[in-house]
């Protein structure tokens, strides 16, 4: 059994409101943080911890931190992303609908370690009922004492506003949350300057998912140094994993990050294995945008290791027979499912939601949507494999923001793994409008090549 | 930006672009030190206008390659960044028509732009003097991979004085960066996002401002046209003279489009950029009266045929504000004139015709030697 920091205490009978949430420990650290340390103290526990971005890209939250431009007399902002659209992720969902105070409890505290008087929770737009659960629960921690002025007699101010999206994926990318939060049309801004120096009202901000901020609570609470002790590796403490798909017991799972992928689908303590008897043939590990993975690499890394639930271990092999942590949107497809319709459903998905303000994404998403729905539909040549490959190749790196990299993704690792179901869809064009392809190899133990 | 730069003397950061290395003042973009450098190491650049404050960076076809990003620091940029809005370090090092990433990169932005493009240069306005015309030319392909129904619009009007056409649209927002710095009532903008984003007003307002002309000036396609203009001519038929007026609104100063002594249009004057000239550091952004209303020879104090840059279409008009290449033949071959086979004037009177100084449309007749007519 796991140790759990975030969701241990997510099922008390009234953890929603404050006065069971205080009860049950809750706004220790928020005591620890403005009573007996600094906000440079809190920051070093953060980077202390290891605890890395939980968003998506991984990147060092307290390295983060720490490139915060302090210039004098200008405010700092917390901008906390709470804008969960990837198709698969909903883990924030799960933590801020069932145990919101542990939200607000952790951006208190990383506000006193930025120094951010005023600080923002950007949420997703049909996430309408959470913002209510939300703005509940900053009422309670303000008439508590836990917000305004001069919280604890410390001298730390800090409000925190709850500002709902318009149902933008693009909104998540933290320059486009950052315009529309100041009321603008959300398009991603044009980096260098980063949010680090120039972010909300041209101050410098920063911009963190609900978990890290959530994943600050414990870390102030047992200590940076406690904290890197759960996990292997860079990959520390515990992650939040919404699994979805043709498993037996979908949900959001708290994992410490010692486990691998095989004990994560197959256990009864995580998914419980595949729903109806069926093979696992293929899967997402970190929400819609990763590169997909058949099983038999899902389970094994190339060199013939076991795959571990880690930033490490799912990133192996790179992109060419790996994967990526991702936001941990844990997508399970069993051999009923046909990987291209999946591919064509994402490339939808990039191309309804790409913002349109550089060309390669504009574009290119729409074609290659195109391009899958005719493959989809039987339709396709074999040329059409070889041209998504080039127009994916083309879209990658050379747009402003990530979003024309998390649409190319999905699509050039369908193409590399699955390259002959695309081809049988592409020879078989009445087959395949009646039945899948099914598991053909997937699954079959890889060849380990052993150095000479 | 431009008269920022023009203040700070010492130009002192070295980068090297194409192996070929220029001294610019700090803060310049990648693309504006190419641009000072000239020629083919300029790379495209379809959004970026150097007089609208926050414009570029969309299109990315000013993509380019950073091999060294300064002496301090020379590790290469993973990406290829937008030159346009790149800042120069000293010591960098650039590539750009000398990295192949880059071209294949290009190759497929100019390919995206033109995918949904109508292609229908034969009855747009803007045939001639078009921006995505000069790139397909200079960095697109032949044929299209695209097979599928192009993307369309429904139709809007947006005023009395510019005609849009959405479909020719590439999104480089120019347009809306002109209603934010010149005028101030901003109606018009992006609406909607992705493939189906679309450049319109809100809620169905015309565009009526003074400046909202200036739109037309810098759409590099033909999605916004002047409806004064609207299939009147072919832009390379016309002749364009440099001319000015006292204006109380704006700088006065316009490049007249005529045909005979008709003015068929009046716009901004242009620089080698194809960008609206500055005047002592200040844009020549032109009012809606001098654009649409002010169309007799009798209102305007005309200075002479504007110079045009010999790549564009309308320098074959054979005008005479005309600049022509250096004719470098002699010099190489140590003063020698070539030896020629036949002189092509000689037999030929088509060369020796000025099409410019044609009353009307040329015909079979002009082409008739004097020698030979009755």
């Amino acid at each position: 059994m796991g140790r759990k920091l975030l969701l241990d205490k997510a099922h008390v009978d009234g953890i929603r409101y404050y006065d069971v949430y205080r009860r049950e420990g809750g706004y220790r650290s928020v005591e620890k943080a403005l009573k007996t340390m600094s906000p440079d103290a809190v920051t070093e526990e953060v980077k202390k911890s290891g605890l890395r971005g939980r968003g998506g890209a991984g990147f060092p939250t307290g390295m983060k931190w720490s490139f915060l431009a302090k210039p004098e007399g200008v405010s700092r902002y917390l901008v906390v992303n709470a804008d969960e659209s990837e198709p698969g992720t909903f883990k924030d969902r799960y933590l801020m609908e069932f145990i919101p105070h542990l939200l607000i409890e952790g951006m208190i505290t990383s506000s006193f370690a930025l120094g951010s008087n005023r600080s923002y929770i950007y949420i997703r737009g049909e996430y309408a009922w959470i913002v209510d659960i939300l703005e509940q629960a900053i009422t309670e921690a303000k008439n508590n004492g836990w917000l305004g002025k001069n919280i604890l007699g410390s001298g730390f101010d800090c409000e925190i506003y709850v500002q709902r999206g318009a149902g933008a994926y693009i909104c998540g990318e933290e320059t486009a949350l950052l315009e529309s939060l100041e009321g603008k049309r959300g398009n991603p801004r044009i980096k260098p300057p980063f949010p680090a120096v120039k972010g909300l009202w041209d101050c410098p901000t920063v911009v963190n998912n609900v978990e890290t901020i959530a994943a600050v609570v414990p870390i102030v609470n047992e200590g940076g140094e406690e904290y890197a002790k759960i996990g292997i590796g860079k990959s520390t403490g515990t992650k939040l994993i919404s699994a979805c798909g043709n498993i037996k017991k979908q949900g959001v799972y708290e994992i410490d990050m010692t486990i691998s992928v095989e004990e994560f689908i197959y256990s009864d303590e995580y998914c419980g294995g595949i729903a109806n008897g069926k093979r696992l043939k293929a899967c997402i590990p970190g929400g819609s945008s990763v590169p997909i993975l058949p099983a038999n690499l899902l389970l094994k890394t190339a060199k013939g290791e076991a795959r571990m639930m880690t930033y490490e271990s799912l990133a192996d092999g790179g992109f060419a027979t790996g994967s990526m942590m991702g936001s941990g949107g844990f997508i399970v497809l069993d051999e009923t499912q046909c990987v291209v319709k999946h591919t064509y459903t994402l490339a939808r998905f990039y191309r309804h939601e790409s913002c349109g303000q550089c060309s390669p994404c504009r574009e290119g998403t729409g074609w290659m949507e195109k391009i899958l729905l005719n493959i989809e539909k039987g339709k396709g040549k074999m040329s059409d494999i070889d041209l998504l490959w080039d127009i994916q190749r083309k879209i990658e790196g050379n747009t402003i923001c990530p979003l024309g990299d998390a649409a190319a993704w999905p699509v050039a690792a369908a193409i590399r793994h699955f390259r002959d179901e695309f081809e049988w869809h592409v020879q078989n064009p009445e087959d395949c409008l009646k039945r899948n392809y099914g598991l053909a190899g997937y699954a079959d133990p890889l060849k380990v090549v052993t150095p000479a | 930006m431009a008269e920022e730069i023009k203040k700070e003397a010492p130009a002192n950061f070295k980068v090297t672009i194409d192996n070929i290395t220029i001294e610019v003042a700090p803060g310049t973009t990648i693309l504006n030190a190419a641009r000072q450098i000239g020629g083919d190491v300029t790379p495209p650049a379809m959004c970026y206008y150097s007089k609208l404050q926050g414009s570029g960076g969309k299109c990315r076809t000013c993509l380019v390659e950073v091999a060294a990003g300064s002496t301090a620091d020379p590790r290469p940029m993973p990406k290829l960044v937008a030159s346009c809005r790149t800042n120069v370090m000293d010591g960098m090092i650039v590539k750009n028509i000398t990295s192949d990433r880059v071209q294949d990169a290009r190759a497929g932005v100019v390919e995206f732009l033109l995918l949904n493009h109508p292609l229908d240069c034969p009855i747009c306005d803007q045939a001639g003097e078009c921006h995505l015309q000069d790139l397909g030319y200079e960095h697109g392909k032949e044929g299209t991979r695209y097979e599928f129904k192009r993307r369309t619009f429904e139709k809007e009007d947006i005023g009395p004085y510019i005609q849009l056409h959405m479909t020719r649209c590439i999104l480089c927002y120019r347009c809306t960066y002109v209603a934010d710095q010149l005028t101030n009532n901003r109606v018009h903008g992006i609406l909607d996002r992705g493939d189906h984003a679309e450049i319109s007003t809100y809620i169905s307002k015309a565009i009526d401002n003074d400046f909202s002309g200036n739109m037309i000036d810098v759409c590099p396609v033909g999605a916004l046209t002047d409806k004064t203009f609207r299939f009147k001519n072919r832009v390379w038929f016309t002749k364009p003279m440099d001319a000015h007026r006292d204006c109380d609104k704006c700088c006065g100063k316009v490049t007249l489009w005529q045909r005979g002594d008709d003015v068929l249009r009046v716009t901004a004057r242009k620089d080698e950029g194809g960008e609206v000239q500055s005047y002592e550091g200040k844009p020549g952004w032109i009012c809606n009266t001098c654009r649409f209303d002010t169309k007799n020879t009798s209102d305007w104090v005309i200075e002479g045929p504007t110079k045009i840059n010999r790549h564009s279409v309308i320098s074959q008009g054979h005008y005479v504000g005309l600049v022509k290449p250096k004719e470098t033949i002699a010099e190489v071959m140590g003063g020698r004139d070539p030896k020629l086979l036949m002189d092509i004037h000689s037999v030929s009177g088509v060369n020796s015709v000025e099409i410019a100084a044609l009353p009307g449309p040329a015909t079979s007749k002009n082409f008739i030697p004097e020698s030979k007519q009755e």
